[in-house]
């Protein structure tokens, strides 16, 4: 019992504190009298992935929208640990550099793949684009980094050169993982990414998905309605309503044991098969 | 070996309130202690409902104690659970704390044998080594070959509790939560399984079970605790 | 030189565009050269032709004419095409300027798709007819987000076109309006001339504007910029050759047209720069093909 008293003061002292990849503070985003989303403030870790869910206008895809850089919030700040300026509200940083920092450090893969991919050009060119736009001007390299992407994100790799409306829907959300990794983000945020797919296809996907985050150590922030994906993904969520967060936790914890009304009452409407 | 106990469990009570019920409070148990040392099998006795299994939960952080600690010595430091941040637990849970349940949670499309090499993948052993002692684990747990390739989903009951007992038992977890492990299995793989927690006390494990079989049970337990001497008062 | 009409009743402004307008026009020139590649808004007219026939080039050449200049107009290289005849007959009509077809003597040569193949020298103005001055547009519709691209000099989607060639073809295929960096900062369309034609660009001695009518957008390259045609570390930026000569005056290094004869397929190749041809023709040069009765529709040179 010693070693416990003595530690009791600090119990986890022990722990590793990495330094928060992204700190939220106090965000608040409203429209007019609308409140998108309020005094929303949290931590995220190298490698965490963390589930907002929610019903359809809870303010989580406004949340998302201003943490990663699309929406300018009314109130509250946005920190990221950018490699160029360390821990920086994103926000304060001017455009050009906030551009960059989004370019290079993160990924956005959209529940909508019109919305993240080009689809004028092919697929394989896509997943290269961001290669380009770090700089990278030797062809053969970037066609072979795509190559192995589009391996990775097990798409036939003989289909590099089709555009993407020639690609069903659960494969154009493979070019738009691969377009999104390719160039190694530090943290991928992701809308409903298995939103509008068959049930079969989702389930391939949430594999894929699952398997890149645990090999990459990526941190992700994952928004999404469906409490078996949210389950499948998330080491914690944030459970919101009406903009607020009214639960946070491991994601297991905050499923099997929910502590707010709302939370129980969303955990408790999901049916079973 | 360190004779510091690697679960104490101190003042712990849980009350589960069902605010969509008219906040209905179900008092589960209340001022709970227990401290499980190396080497020790402590067995929760007690009626069906009596809480076992929430205690069980408590200590794993899957519920949320409403009072009380729950420190697990991990990396030569007292964790408290029911303190600690989500990557905190989940990182106790990745190296100390492991966990085997009645049920198998099935991760569509994922092998049999991906699902067993998991846990020695999140802790960075190479996937050949990972392949091999998942492969010698479900020999031993007499799950056949053919199976290794399949998701378990569409396995009998038994198949996948000894999915679920290789899965936890492939690392040497210093501190493991047992919840019915043999509930499904028949008398050798019985056999089977409590060998693999006699070998893991053997090492210095600390374990909590909760086991039906009497059997079983006789064969760990180093101590029984009663669960419904802390029954709260409704 | 066609000497100057010198028509006594002119029913229109002097250059046809009025004076507050041409005004207009030479501040986004000036604000055009003074930052080499980025594309100036102005207040495009409506002309006296269609949009798409050049009306950026017509007033551009139009802000900058005066009595005293020589004007030569280029179509594909050819001063003997319709349009190129049209506009030159224009400038002479409202400009009351002297009109040429030799390079070495215009003070302003307006063009659509070529650069002459004589060398410019300092005091030339060439004008280029622009149909779609952002180089970017085929990849990003758009314009707010194009802004941002050149603000910030974020150009690797320019790239991606490239890469989609390479892809499709082993080998960066497209062969007009081929991507430039001005001065290592601006991206820039360079209208859609030939490749071949983008060396010329670079160091160039004369000023070369570009209008482009329908985007409401005027762009410059002053004289002695540098020009780098966008590539590929493992596939370099090539001009286009040609097995043949010219087949009429024997040119190797100029840029050749390619002419079917007759229904059996029977075709040459000539000089796309009728000027330089005719001057090589009347200097003694001759192809295999000299003689031949489409060397005879052309003028001899002045």
């Amino acid at each position: 019992m010693d070693a416990a008293v003595l530690t009791k003061p600090h119990p986890t002292s022990g722990m590793t504190q990495a330094a928060p990849l992204l700190r939220v503070s106090n965000l608040t985003k409203s429209y007019g009298h609308v409140v998108g989303c309020r005094d929303v403030s949290f931590e995220l870790r190298p490698g965490e992935v963390l589930g907002i869910v929610g019903e359809s206008g809870s303010g989580k895809t406004t949340l998302l929208n201003a943490i990663s850089g699309k929406l300018p919030p009314s109130a509250g700040k946005v920190e990221f640990d950018t490699s160029r300026f360390g821990l920086t509200d994103i926000y304060g940083l001017n455009e050009p550099d906030r551009r960059r920092m989004q370019r290079e450090e993160w990924g956005f893969v959209h529940q909508n793949p019109r919305d993240g991919l080009r689809m004028r050009v092919s697929g394989g060119a896509n997943v290269a684009e961001p290669l380009m736009n770090l700089g990278d001007r030797h062809y053969g390299r970037m066609r072979a980094a795509t190559i192995e992407w589009l391996e990775r994100v097990e798409l036939d790799t003989r289909r590099i050169d089709d555009k993407p409306r020639n690609f069903s829907g659960g494969m154009q959300q493979r070019i738009q993982v691969a377009r999104n990794l390719i160039h190694g983000p530090r943290l991928v945020f992701m809308d409903e990414p298995t939103g509008g797919l068959d049930v079969s296809v989702q389930a391939r996907l949430l594999d894929l998905l699952r398997e890149l985050v645990r090999d990459l150590g990526l941190a992700v922030i994952i928004v999404t309605h469906d409490m078996a994906v949210a389950r499948l993904m998330a080491d914690r969520l944030l459970v919101m309503k009406s903009g607020f967060v009214v639960e946070t936790g491991l994601t297991d914890q905050v499923l099997d044991d929910p502590q707010h009304p709302y939370t129980q009452l969303l955990v408790s409407s999901v049916l079973q098969i | 070996m360190s004779t510091l106990p690697l679960i104490v469990v101190e003042d712990l009570a849980k009350t589960f309130v069902l605010h969509n019920a008219d906040s209905a409070a179900i008092p589960v148990f209340e001022r709970l202690s227990l401290e499980v040392s190396p080497g020790e099998c402590v067995v929760l006795a007690g009626e069906s409902g009596v809480g076992k299994s929430t205690l069980m939960r408590s200590i794993y952080g899957n519920y949320l104690p409403t009072q009380g600690s729950v420190r697990v010595l991990h990396d030569g430091v007292y964790v408290d659970i029911t303190q600690a941040l989500p990557h905190q637990v989940l990182d106790v849970r990745r190296r100390t704390l492991g966990y085997v349940s009645q049920f198998l949670r099935v991760i569509p499309r994922i092998s049999t044998l991906q699902l067993v090499m998991e846990p020695l993948l999140e802790n960075g052993v190479s996937s050949e080594e990972a392949q091999a002692r998942a492969e010698t684990l479900l020999s031993a747990l007499r799950l056949p070959r053919a199976h290794w390739d399949l998701p378990p989903a569409t396995f009998s009951g038994g198949e996948q509790q000894r999915v679920n007992i290789a899965r936890s038992f492939i690392r040497n977890y210093p501190v493991m939560l047992l919840d019915e492990p043999t509930a499904s299995l028949d008398a050798e793989n019985r056999a089977i399984v409590v060998t693999l927690i006699q070998e893991a006390l053997g090492r210095g494990a600390a374990m909590i079970g909760i086991f039906h079989d009497h059997d079983v049970r006789d064969a760990v337990a180093t101590r029984l605790f009663g669960v419904s001497e802390f029954k709260a008062a409704a | 030189m066609t000497a100057r009409p010198n028509e006594p009743e002119r029913y229109y402004n002097y250059a046809y565009l009025d004076e507050q307008t041409k005004r207009m026009i030479r501040r986004a020139i000036l604000k055009a050269l003074a930052i080499p590649g980025y594309q100036a808004p102005f207040g495009s007219r409506e002309m006296p032709v269609p949009y798409g026939w050049g009306t950026g080039g017509i007033q551009l050449t139009a802000a900058i004419i005066g009595p005293d200049d020589v004007y030569k107009c280029i179509d594909q290289g050819a001063d003997d095409t319709t349009n190129a005849v049209s506009i030159r007959r224009f400038f002479a009509q409202v400009a009351d300027v002297a009109t040429t077809e030799e390079t070495a003597e215009a003070t302003i040569i307006q063009t659509r798709h070529r650069i002459p193949e004589k060398g410019l020298t300092e005091g030339q103005v060439l004008v280029f007819q622009v149909p779609q001055p952002e180089p970017l547009r085929g990849l990003e519709a758009r314009e707010t987000e194009t802004r941002a691209m050149h603000a910030y000099e974020e150009y690797g989607l320019q790239y991606v076109s490239l890469y989609e060639s390479v892809a499709a073809h082993g080998y960066i295929a497209s062969t007009v309006g081929y991507p430039t960096m001005i001065e290592e900062r601006y991206l820039m369309s360079p209208s859609p001339i030939p490749k071949f034609d983008n060396p010329k660009l670079g160091q160039n001695p004369a000023i070369l504007l570009f209008g482009a009518g329908r985007e409401k957008r005027i762009y410059a390259v002053p004289p002695y910029t540098n020009v780098r045609s966008l590539d590929f570390e493992d596939h370099p930026f090539e001009t286009q050759t040609w097995e043949e000569d010219c087949a009429l005056c024997g040119a190797q290094e100029s840029y050749l047209d390619e002419v079917v004869l007759d229904d059996s397929g029977e075709r040459m190749f000539v000089c796309s720069d009728s000027n330089f041809c005719a001057e090589r023709r009347a200097a003694g040069h001759a192809g295999p093909m000299a003689g031949h009765q489409l060397a005879a529709l052309d003028k001899e040179p002045a």
